[in-house]
């Protein structure tokens, strides 16, 4: 293990290392004395709380039903962001300013603005000028705000895609005499699409956490919502907050590793053109943001961290 | 037409979520730079306690972890954060809390970021002058990587303030809890839904655009 910061170690510092791994490994294990200590005091630990994980029923009646409405919701938002996502993107990068400007205007606004207050908006919108039944309502505007914010978000990932492609190949098209719509249809998006992959699917675990929203404030009837029910029937506050956050954890993990794994792919095969944005490029906050340029910075990164950004 | 206005505290509102970010805002920077040390430092201890906890983190959602605070934390352990009778304060404080926690997942990831920016050499040449590694850690390398991350460290705070919204959800009287119970009470949806539009693009925007200008004024350039 060799690190800008520090040298290979050597004897001394091999044996201040084992005494700070002791300290923290003392102080670590306090903390998860403590916590362990305060669980079993309060009766979390007692097996009646965690039995029904063991039994089919927990699952089959709440863990389950709300994991498929959680992702019911993060792929209806995702299929019909893309492509809104898609047109924005490109609508940006119009050689007309009167198609530029306001796709411009309509994409920083929507990520100015919290998610929930967008699901808020749309549950009330629903509410007063549709007759979408009670049931299903929820749902409508869980997506229809997950949309709107990732539609914008998205928008800025195709953009940020066909700006890193090499200028040649715009130059190729035209020298061949494409038009610019065919210059876009059949160069530019293709090449950005396999650029954009990673990134489209990390945007995917910021939209499985904004779920959640619609479970707390909507009841909307997802993981989070369902974890409540779970633990009015059983009693187990601290379990069931356990297994639902691992739950998310093991499926956004999941996502992630993808992403990764898709990215580094791309990276190996498209040696040439060597735009790939990656999952940390686009990375976001979570329930809303978008922090551009996190995780390690190659230059790749750098060059599109400025319009991936700014996620507000 | 904005008479409906009277009977709401609009300002009070917003103010609890400006309190709510700036406090959230210290909290998880202080503690997303701590992780950050822990992520690099050369005990494999603390770099694998960092990354867990930033990977496990990251991948929850924010509610989940707000809700957890105030269900979890202040009504089954009795953490009371020094305000027991007071519920108003109490949730604010898990909010508070909650946020910070999640918020300094991405504050180290940004930071350690802007550590990989900083040249070799730099470090090289401060352990060459004898210096150890908290002191090439605090003297040489944060403060060039914090000049250099103040962009992706606005994207943070930006996103933060948004999140904010999200301890409606254990009853914080902010800015979206307002707006929630406005547009249930008034026939106003459209008017209201705008205002608090605004008001988020009136606290988000100038944010990014001062530090904006503020991290392209003190980068290092290279």
């Amino acid at each position: 293990m060799t690190s800008v910061l520090y040298d290979a170690p050597g004897p001394g510092a091999k044996r201040r290392n084992i005494v700070y791994s002791v300290l923290f490994l003392v102080v670590l294990a306090l903390g998860v004395w403590w916590i362990y200590s305060a669980m079993s005091d309060k009766g979390q630990l007692e097996w009646a709380k965690w039995s029904p994980f063991t039994e089919s029923q927990a699952w089959t009646t709440y863990l389950l039903p709300g994991l498929v409405n959680t992702l019911k919701a993060a792929g209806l938002a995702l299929v019909i962001a893309l492509p809104l996502g898609v047109l924005f993107g490109i609508a940006r990068l119009s050689d007309h300013r009167w198609v530029r400007a306001p796709a411009g205007v309509v994409v920083e606004f929507f990520r100015a603005i919290p998610v929930l207050i967008l699901m808020v908006f749309a549950n009330q919108l629903y509410a007063e000028y549709t007759d979408i039944s009670t049931d299903t309502r929820p749902l409508y505007a869980v997506v229809t705000g997950l949309v709107l914010y990732n539609a914008s978000v998205l928008a800025e990932v195709v953009r940020a895609g066909i700006l890193s492609l090499p200028k040649g190949q715009t130059e190729a098209a035209k020298a061949i005499g494409l038009r610019k719509g065919q210059t876009m249809r059949a160069i530019l998006l293709p090449q950005s699409v396999t650029a954009m992959l990673p990134a489209l699917v990390s945007q995917l675990v910021v939209i499985v956490k904004d779920t959640a929203l619609g479970g707390a404030l909507l009841s909307f009837t997802e993981l989070l919502s369902a974890r409540k029910t779970l633990a009015a029937n059983y009693g187990n506050v601290i379990p069931s907050f356990i297994v639902v956050a691992v739950i998310f954890i093991l499926l956004n993990l999941l996502l992630t590793t993808f992403a990764s794994w898709l990215e580094k792919r791309l990276r190996r095969a498209k040696r040439s053109t060597g735009a790939v944005l990656t999952g940390a490029t686009m990375d976001d906050l979570g329930a809303t943001g978008t922090p551009a340029g996190l995780g390690p910075m190659s230059k790749t990164d750098r060059a599109t961290g400025d319009t991936g950004g700014g996620g507000g | 037409m904005f008479d409906f206005l009277e009977g709401y505290d609009l300002l009070g509102a917003f103010w609890v979520t400006v309190k709510l970010a700036v406090f959230s805002g210290i909290g998880s920077l202080v503690l997303g730079t701590i992780l950050a040390a822990m992520r690099v430092s050369p005990v494999p201890l603390m770099r694998g306690f960092a990354t867990v906890y930033v990977n496990v983190v990251r991948n929850i959602p924010l509610t989940v972890i707000i809700v957890f605070a105030s269900l979890g934390l202040a009504d089954v352990f009795g953490i009371t954060l020094g305000a027991a009778d007071d519920f108003d304060a109490l949730s604010f404080r898990l909010a508070i809390l909650g946020l910070t926690a999640y918020t300094a997942a991405f504050v180290c990831e940004a930071i350690r970021s802007g550590i990989n920016t900083v040249p070799v050499g730099q470090a090289e040449a401060a352990r060459a002058i004898g210096l150890n590694f908290t002191q090439v850690l605090s003297l040489i390398v944060l403060p060039q990587a914090f000049r250099s991350v103040i962009g992706p460290l606005t994207n943070v705070l930006i996103a933060l303030t948004k999140n904010t919204t999200v301890a409606a959800a254990i009853g914080v009287a902010e800015a979206a809890l307002l707006m929630k119970e406005m547009i249930e009470n008034e026939s106003q949806l459209i008017l209201i839904s705008a205002i608090f539009a605004f008001g988020f693009v009136v606290l988000t925007l100038p944010t990014g655009l001062i530090l904006g200008w503020l991290g392209k004024r003190v980068a290092v350039k290279r």
